[in-house]
């Protein structure tokens, strides 16, 4: 288990404080000045050699991602932190917004100070109210500290603010080009690319857009080393990670662990173990609602980390771990997420559009025994019609979990459709909805 | 050089009006986008004018935020349209919205689904005949480690059952204020019965400490 020594989000649970004379008694916004002073060019170096990954689910190298930023431009540049936090099973950005925002206010001022911008914005999603209304405090209690705005001296003269952007309810909106769009006041739909954020982003300046949790581990890192950093989790997936841990533990929680944790230490030792034991697994979602799932022999020695799970054909996604035991309907649970991505379907291209209904409504037969077998194949041909073939990565998203399902449990499926057939009139009505 | 023709009705606000209060609220928002960018106020501002016109979002509301940021009034209506946060249609003084996603669905979203219909004696979608409830389901919450849960307005209720779900229900109907968050004295995301990490973690040992030595220059 990771030191508590070594735990960057010290107030997760919400225990101390969460307000500026908390945090600063915590560490947060110590040596800020000192850090700023290294210079722009030092600050993304020191991020590139940390081998720190975009903690929202991609797992992109954070400091290249910095790099794409212009060095010189007549344009504003911005820095635009992703808080849209909807992917299902995930809620470790709710706790840093709620419990420790200084965390993610310092993030964002060395990361802007890093590429150059003066202006940061805070994408939230609509229905963290509490959580929003903690960050708006907490921007209004560092402005009038002196730590953002203009007069600014922690920030050895460099000028930037932050402001927070609440939405309104739409999971596209976590895509980084559809929560610029929203944050323009438009639809959330997502854009063409390239030109990428980092040339044409928000207002057509350049941009960058990162995860709450990515932004708020950067002035810890710098404050503790980068070698203190790297010498956790193993190459290439360096440092720790938030996880969440839900549905059939005996106690689900979210934790920051070292990357790279095996998932059975991770379940047994923070969230009390699979309900009914470890033998009564079926099968565990490792990275939030987009990825695979994996079953319980893959489960008995996998590590917790980007490529290990890369591995195995899902990934580490945003870490929410969502776990179910064998009273679990599988169908039913991964019909659940393919009615998911149809709600959530921007609408923009057509295999999504179409095809998230269509897998969900195929999957609902299919959970009731109402399907022919024959229909496994055609929902899974549909699956890789839509995968790869839309504007973003939502069409992915939505296709994964139904291929994971019939990689893992197509004798489940078969077993439940065998024998049956299927009533012409209503397959008819169904896919005339 | 073509001649660039749009038409844009003016907004009809008629008699929608928005508090001091939030007329002041308006400034503040306003002022966090650049001058010539007032459309990224759209969003924010309905939320405003929904809140002002009793939870949903009237013709003149719509068209208010239009007027107020220099948008054309179709605009601001396929943003109305778009966002799951955004109600075109009246709406009961309370918003139930359940969070149906398989990680709330494990851990027993059905029977609160069941729970308030049964107690409220409405279906989804559905608003009760005295407008205080309105029940639906929603997509995932982002609060799954403290499952099942439900969203009311602007509050979480989390690690709710049933029996709890409709005590809250009837408070909120006989006009009580009540607390959110953890129904089951969680702390936070915390496992229950306590922490395994941080349990005796003093975090003060964390500030003061001095910064690495930098002078040597990084490989990247």
């Amino acid at each position: 288990m990771l030191a508590d020594q070594d735990r960057i989000f010290t107030n997760l649970y919400g225990q101390h404080d969460w307000r500026l004379k908390g945090a600063q008694a915590r560490g947060v916004w110590d040596n800020t000045k000192a850090m700023v002073t290294l210079g722009r060019d030092r600050v993304i170096d020191l991020v590139k050699a940390s081998d720190l990954r975009g903690r929202g689910g991609a797992g992109f190298p954070t400091g290249l991602k910095w790099s794409f930023m212009p060095k010189e431009s007549a344009l504003p540049h911005y820095l635009v932190v992703n808080a849209d936090e909807s992917e299902p099973g995930t809620c470790k950005d709710r706790d840093i917004l709620r419990f420790d925002p200084h965390r993610l206010l310092e993030g964002m001022l060395l990361a802007g100070f890093g590429m150059g911008a003066h202006t940061g914005y805070i994408y939230i999603r609509g229905e963290f109210y509490n959580e929003a209304s903690n960050i708006e405090q907490a921007i209004l209690e560092a402005r009038e500290a002196g730590l953002l705005g203009e007069k600014s001296e922690a920030t050895n003269g460099w000028n930037f603010d932050i402001h927070l952007h609440r939405g309104a309810g739409a999971y596209i909106c976590g895509e980084e080009t559809a929560l610029l769009e929203s944050l323009e006041g438009k639809k959330g739909q997502p854009r063409l690319k390239p030109p990428f954020p980092a040339g044409a982003g928000l207002y057509g300046c350049p941009t960058t857009v990162n995860n709450v949790e990515t932004i708020a581990v950067v002035p810890e890192i710098l404050r503790r080393g980068v070698e203190w950093w790297t010498g956790l989790g193993p190459e290439r997936n360096r440092g720790t990670k938030l996880f969440c841990i839900s549905g059939h533990v005996e106690r689900p929680c979210n934790v920051e662990e070292e990357m790279g944790i095996p998932l059975r230490e991770l379940l047994d030792k923070h969230a009390g173990g699979v309900r009914g034991g470890w033998d009564n697994l079926l099968a565990v979602i490792p990275g939030g609602s987009s990825v695979p799932c994996i079953t319980q022999d893959v489960c008995n020695d996998i590590n917790m980390d980007f490529d290990s799970l890369r591995a195995v054909k899902s990934g580490l996604g945003t870490a929410a771990v969502i776990v179910m035991d064998k009273s679990t309907d599988i169908i039913q649970a991964i019909g659940r997420l393919a009615h998911f991505y149809k709600h959530e379907s921007c609408g923009q291209c057509t295999p999504c559009r179409e095809g998230t209904g269509w897998m969900h409504r195929v999957l609902d037969r299919m959970a009731k025994g109402q399907a022919d077998v024959e229909e496994i194949d055609m929902l899974l041909e549909v699956s890789y019609q839509i995968e790869g073939h839309t504007i973003c990565a939502l069409g992915d998203a939505a296709a994964w979990p139904v291929q994971g399902l019939i990689r893992n449990f197509r004798p489940v499926m078969e077993a439940r459709l065998s024998g049956k057939k299927v009533d012409v009139a209503e397959a008819m009505a169904v896919a005339a909805e | 050089m073509a001649i660039q023709v749009t038409s844009r009705p003016t907004p009809q606000v008629g008699e929608f009006s928005v508090s001091e209060t939030s007329a002041a609220r308006v400034e503040v928002i306003m002022a966090r986008y650049p001058e010539d960018r007032r459309a990224s106020g759209i969003i924010p501002l309905l939320d405003i004018a929904q809140r002002e016109n009793g939870g949903w979002l009237s013709k003149e509301a719509i068209e208010w935020v239009a007027l107020t940021t220099e948008s054309a009034p179709i605009r601001v209506y396929e943003v109305a349209s778009f966002y799951s946060m955004f109600y075109t249609e009246e709406v009961g003084e309370h918003v139930v919205q359940v969070c149906r996603t398989t990680p709330c669905w494990l851990r027993g979203s059905d029977a609160l689904t069941h729970a308030a219909e049964e107690h409220l004696g409405i279906g989804l979608g559905q608003t009760t005949d005295d407008k205080k409830f309105t029940l639906i389901e929603v997509e995932c919450l982002g609060a799954c480690v403290n499952a099942p849960m439900v969203q009311i307005n602007d509050n979480y209720y989390e690690d709710l059952g049933a029996d709890a779900f409709k005590g809250i229900l009837d408070d909120l109907a006989a006009g009580k204020v009540i607390d959110y968050g953890n129904m089951t004295g969680r702390i936070g995301s915390a496992p229950e019965g306590g922490p395994q990490a941080l349990k005796d973690f003093d975090p003060s040992i964390n500030a003061g400490k001095k910064l690495p030595d930098y002078s040597v220059p990084a490989e990247s």
